[in-house]
């Protein structure tokens, strides 16, 4: 050791490492975000128009986009595509329906040599399983909030 | 005295009589790629999963190892091995098939110079007289064990490194040819708090010396 507290000596070292990563290049990382998640936005406002031609309205109208959404996710999940475009995209990427209709599906493939019920059902929401609990949770904080006020 | 520090002196100094490696084709791009004996068209290596693809690579690079030393299973002593999964599966699994005794060795990244030293002490001393120490890992198996699914669009850090789909394996023997052992250090742990589990380097392989004050 350097003959400093051992905070000082890791802290230093933490600064150090930090100093020989390549730099994250934000720019270019926001604006590939920003276009694959407004084309994928863009894509569902496709989908919806469409859907409300052939006639649908209301809930009905946004629950099938969201399928339609998620089904998509999951196909290119599937075909392993969706990786490709999230290492590209990022957050454009993770953030839409599709996203996390990926976080599921991606254990489910990946678990499913570890058999289909201890492998893939129970591994299913290793990712997602986050998303869900505080989901639920924060729907519950606002109900509570709603039904008060 | 044959220890000074941590580092321990062999005397008799065993050496590498044999050793054989598999690599992945990523691996064969880099430049320990002309080195490797086996190197795999897909990272399934026909089997059905990354981890018995892993064993597979194991077990051949050991088989490998003892055939190009032009010795046979009956001649080895004991086998030093292990790797990145769970209850180190993959190196029991290959051990499995042999018929000689199986020494389990956990220690990340340096599983194999660990083989290699308790492997050399044996022979050394004159307790065994073959001893195969080996490695293997797999990309796609560690970054299930430590990581996200592979299908996961997430994006990588640019500090990411990437985990080795290879295996290797060497014949430490008290012979007349091949590279000598000479010394062994033997290591501490060092924790200085990272937890990036992306930059397995800096967490792995620090350096007191570069530090600045």
């Amino acid at each position: 050791m350097t003959g400093k507290s051992k905070e000082n000596f890791n802290s230093n070292y933490l600064n150090y490492i930090k100093t020989q990563d390549p730099p994250t290049q934000h720019f270019k990382n926001c604006a590939a975000a920003f276009g694959v998640g407004g084309l994928i936005c863009c894509i569902g406002q496709f989908i919806r128009f469409m859907l409300e031609y052939a006639g649908l309205t209301g809930d009905e109208l946004a629950g099938a986009t969201s399928i339609i959404l998620i089904f998509l996710g999951c196909f290119l999940t599937g075909l392993g595509v969706y990786d490709r475009i999230g290492r590209y995209a990022g957050a454009g990427s993770i953030v839409p329906i599709t996203g996390f209709a990926n976080s599921v599906t991606s254990p489910a493939i990946e678990f499913k040599t570890e058999g289909w019920i201890y492998g893939m059902a129970a591994k299913m929401f290793t990712v997602a399983g986050a998303i869900i609990v505080f989901g639920v949770f924060s729907g519950v904080l606002v109900g509570l909030v709603y039904f008060f006020i | 005295m044959s220890k000074k520090g941590n580092t321990v002196f062999f005397k008799n100094k065993p050496r590498i009589a044999s050793y054989a490696a598999i690599c992945g084709s990523k691996e064969k791009t880099g430049v320990i790629g002309e080195f490797a004996d086996i190197t795999l068209e897909d990272d399934m290596y026909e089997e059905s999963t990354y981890e018995k693809a892993e064993c597979k690579m194991l077990t051949n690079a050991i088989s490998l190892a003892i055939e190009k030393g032009g010795l046979n299973e009956k001649d080895i002593d004991v086998l030093f091995s292990g790797d990145l999964l769970n209850q180190i599966i993959s190196a029991s699994f290959a051990a499995r098939d042999y018929s000689f005794p199986f020494l389990g060795v956990y220690s990340a990244c340096s599983t194999m110079s660990e083989s290699i030293m308790l492997a050399a002490m044996l022979v050394n001393a004159g307790y065994v007289k073959h001893a195969v120490a080996a490695t293997g890992s797999h990309f796609a198996s560690a970054e299930r064990q430590y990581r996200y699914p592979l299908e996961l669009g997430c994006t990588r850090p640019p500090q990411a490194q990437w985990t080795v789909t290879g295996a290797g394996g060497c014949v430490i023997a008290d012979v007349k040819n091949g590279v000598k052992i000479t010394s062994a250090t033997m290591g501490r742990v060092c924790d200085y708090g990272v937890t990036d589990v992306n930059n397995m380097g800096a967490a792995m392989a620090p350096v007191n010396g570069i530090i600045p004050p």
